[in-house]
């Protein structure tokens, strides 16, 4: 046999395993609208950049006629390839070999390309389409699942971890993806839950659409376990190349510096948000109107929509802006907007990137229902995290600082670098009305009862001319300046350039016990 | 516009904003009747031997709620007589259910 002759067999080998569970089960698959796993690795990276490893890996089961089964790739297509030049490291189930099914061999094809993407110091970029554990090997799937678990925490604030959800990913399934940093969904396509409608059903009678369980919207918004949401395939790829874009490959390195732009200034901040602390605008507006080419990419855009989250550049680098959406139940902190924050602001410190807080809310959502469902521990969350971050901190209070929210949102008490203030900042303990009817309630109460309105006006405006601004902290040196808001973009460049070479120290620990 | 537009107000601030479907959905609080037991964990019920008019002790056994796999004692948490049972043997029932109502 000659070398041709052996190359030769070496790709007619390749083209068979490479088919996957064979033609019609790409055809199903496509009529699902689902790609396959081929597919979607090709369009995920660079053209012609991915080096696929493992590619006749083969399971080893015996039992329930699986010793006779041929499973190409056993299921997942792993390797390293670049997206816009930057490696990664990829796996993707392929739905069309035994459903996707998780057997050892499989798991051990992803915990290997794991181990690259760790030891190599490149994000690592999963693709979900699996019917779950491979019933047929018992506990050699669970022990899969484990033995990806124990990866996922080891490389977590090492190495960027992207989960992509396309296809069903079920009970054991989901918790690889929920330890990763980011998780992708696409509307229609994606199904998550531990326990799926059949079960749910026959335990409870109650009936539910997957869609409607587990679906990619109900993680997009409801349960906060998916961070970017799609209507397709396509649009679910182009913001994961975005995202890798703005995010440095590990914690040792900076996200890569681009060319400054200019910010979006068609509308002047000014006139984004109005004077009167009452009145609600789009927070986002005041991102874009900051940020390099007026671009914002959101994180968690559906989720908690009372704080805003998400990544954009200043001068060229990449930020992580943390801000109150007062368009939204008044950008309230509750448990859901802390939990979201906090998580987020953690990314952002294990991967060098500084963090830009827009402030303008009231406080604490008040209710019984924030009360018992934690609001003290998840709100401690977001305490915990910002006093932990040893990033460069920012913060711009724009109206409304009130109370312990104040003290949350990235405080200078609490080791914020900067915080600036905007003339119309109102720093306090509590809003004006509140507070006049609490202090001045007997000489309320003193007044005839024709003239207790017009008392409490009086003493409301006393409040206000006296501690609703900025100027009571800035005498006290919690805020560092009082500044033009048209200026706030270009003090917050020079804080950052200022905290560029920031060294913080922390004490010596294994690790802190953060109130999760 | 899917979200409707309220007044919240907070630390004595009262904001014109948007609501959430969570915000709207959210529980409101009612104080919980000790005469109504409800099914702690979803279930399915067994051995249902109590009827309405039963006088029982403290400690009696009033059924099984099978859930998870296990078989769970629905007691009497007090002395007591039975206003109304609400399940019958193999009843599948929601969590918070109320199973019994004591008088």
């Amino acid at each position: 046999m000659t070398l041709d002759d052996k190359v030769k067999q070496l790709k007619e080998k390749e083209i068979a395993v490479k088919l996957g569970g064979g033609e019609k089960a790409i055809e199903k698959q496509n009529a699902m609208g689902k790609m396959t796993a081929r597919q979607r690795i090709d369009m995920l990276l660079d053209e012609g950049s991915f080096l696929e490893t493992d590619l006749f890996i083969e399971h080893s089961a015996k039992d329930f006629g699986m010793e006779s089964r041929v499973l190409h790739g056993d299921g997942v297509v792993t390797g390293t390839g670049t997206i816009n030049g930057s490696v990664v490291c990829v796996f993707a189930q392929d739905f069309t070999v035994f459903g996707g099914s998780l057997g050892l061999s499989h798991a051990r094809k992803i915990t290997k390309i794991m181990d690259v993407a760790l030891k190599m110091r490149v994000p690592m970029i999963g693709i979900n389409d699996s019917g779950g554990a491979r019933v047929q090997e018992g506990v050699g799937a669970l022990a899969g699942y484990g033995e990806i678990f124990l990866r996922n925490t080891h490389a977590s604030g090492v190495i960027p971890q992207i989960s992509v959800i396309l296809g069903p990913c079920a009970g054991g399934a989901v918790y690889s993806p929920a330890l990763t940093d980011f998780v992708f969904v696409v509307e229609k396509i994606s199904k998550m839950f531990i326990t799926g409608p059949k079960i749910i059903e026959s335990v409870l009678g109650e009936k539910i659409s997957p869609e409607e369980l587990g679906g990619a919207r109900v993680h997009a918004e409801t349960t906060g376990n998916a961070h970017f949401y799609a209507q397709n395939e396509k649009e679910c790829f182009d913001q994961i190349k975005e995202l890798i874009s703005l995010i440095p490959a590990n914690n040792e390195q900076l996200a890569e510096t681009v060319e400054a732009r200019e910010a979006d200034t068609t509308t002047p901040i000014t006139d984004i948000v109005p004077v009167d602390a009452t009145k609600p605008y789009d927070i986002k507006d005041v991102i874009k109107s900051i940020a390099d080419g007026g671009e914002f990419f959101e994180v968690m855009e559906l989720f908690a929509k009372n704080i805003v989250i998400g990544f954009g550049r200043m001068d060229g680098n990449t930020v992580g802006f943390v801000a109150n959406q007062p368009k939204v139940l008044a950008g309230v902190l509750d448990c859901d907007s802390s939990d979201k924050a906090a998580r987020f602001i953690r990314y952002c410190d294990a991967f060098n990137i500084p963090l830009v807080t827009l402030e303008d809310m009231p406080g604490y959502l008040p209710g019984v229902d924030q009360e018992h469902a934690g609001v003290i521990r998840h709100g401690a969350k977001m305490l915990y995290a910002y006093c932990e971050a040893t990033v460069p901190k920012i913060t711009v209070i724009l109206r409304k600082a009130y109370g312990g929210g104040y003290i949350a949102m990235n405080s200078r008490h609490m080791g914020g670098d900067f915080v600036f203030a905007w003339p119309t900042a109102e720093i306090a303990v509590m809003g004006p009305e509140g507070a006049a009817n609490l202090i001045f309630a007997k000489d309320i109460a003193a007044a005839a009862p024709e003239e207790q309105e017009a008392v409490r006006q009086e003493k409301i405006n006393e409040y206000k001319e006296k501690f609703a601004n900025p100027f009571v902290a800035a005498g006290k040196g919690y805020v560092d300046a009082v500044i033009d808001p048209a200026k706030t973009r270009t003090c917050i460049i020079q804080a950052l350039k200022v905290a560029e070479n920031k060294y913080e120290e922390r004490p010596p620990k294994k690790h802190g016990i953060a109130p999760f | 516009m899917e979200n409707k537009n309220i007044t919240l107000e907070v630390n004595g601030c009262v904001m014109q904003t948007e609501s959430t479907k969570k915000y709207e959905n959210r529980s409101k609080w009612s104080t919980p009747n000790p005469k109504h037991i409800k099914a702690f964990i979803p279930g399915t019920t067994q051995e249902v031997n109590v009827k309405a008019g039963d006088s029982l002790k403290k400690g009696d056994v009033m059924f099984k709620l099978i859930a998870m796999k296990m078989e769970n004692l629905v007691v009497m948490p007090f002395d007591g007589v039975i206003k109304s049972v609400n399940v019958t043997n193999g009843s599948v029932l929601a969590k918070n259910f109320v199973m019994i109502e004591i008088e």
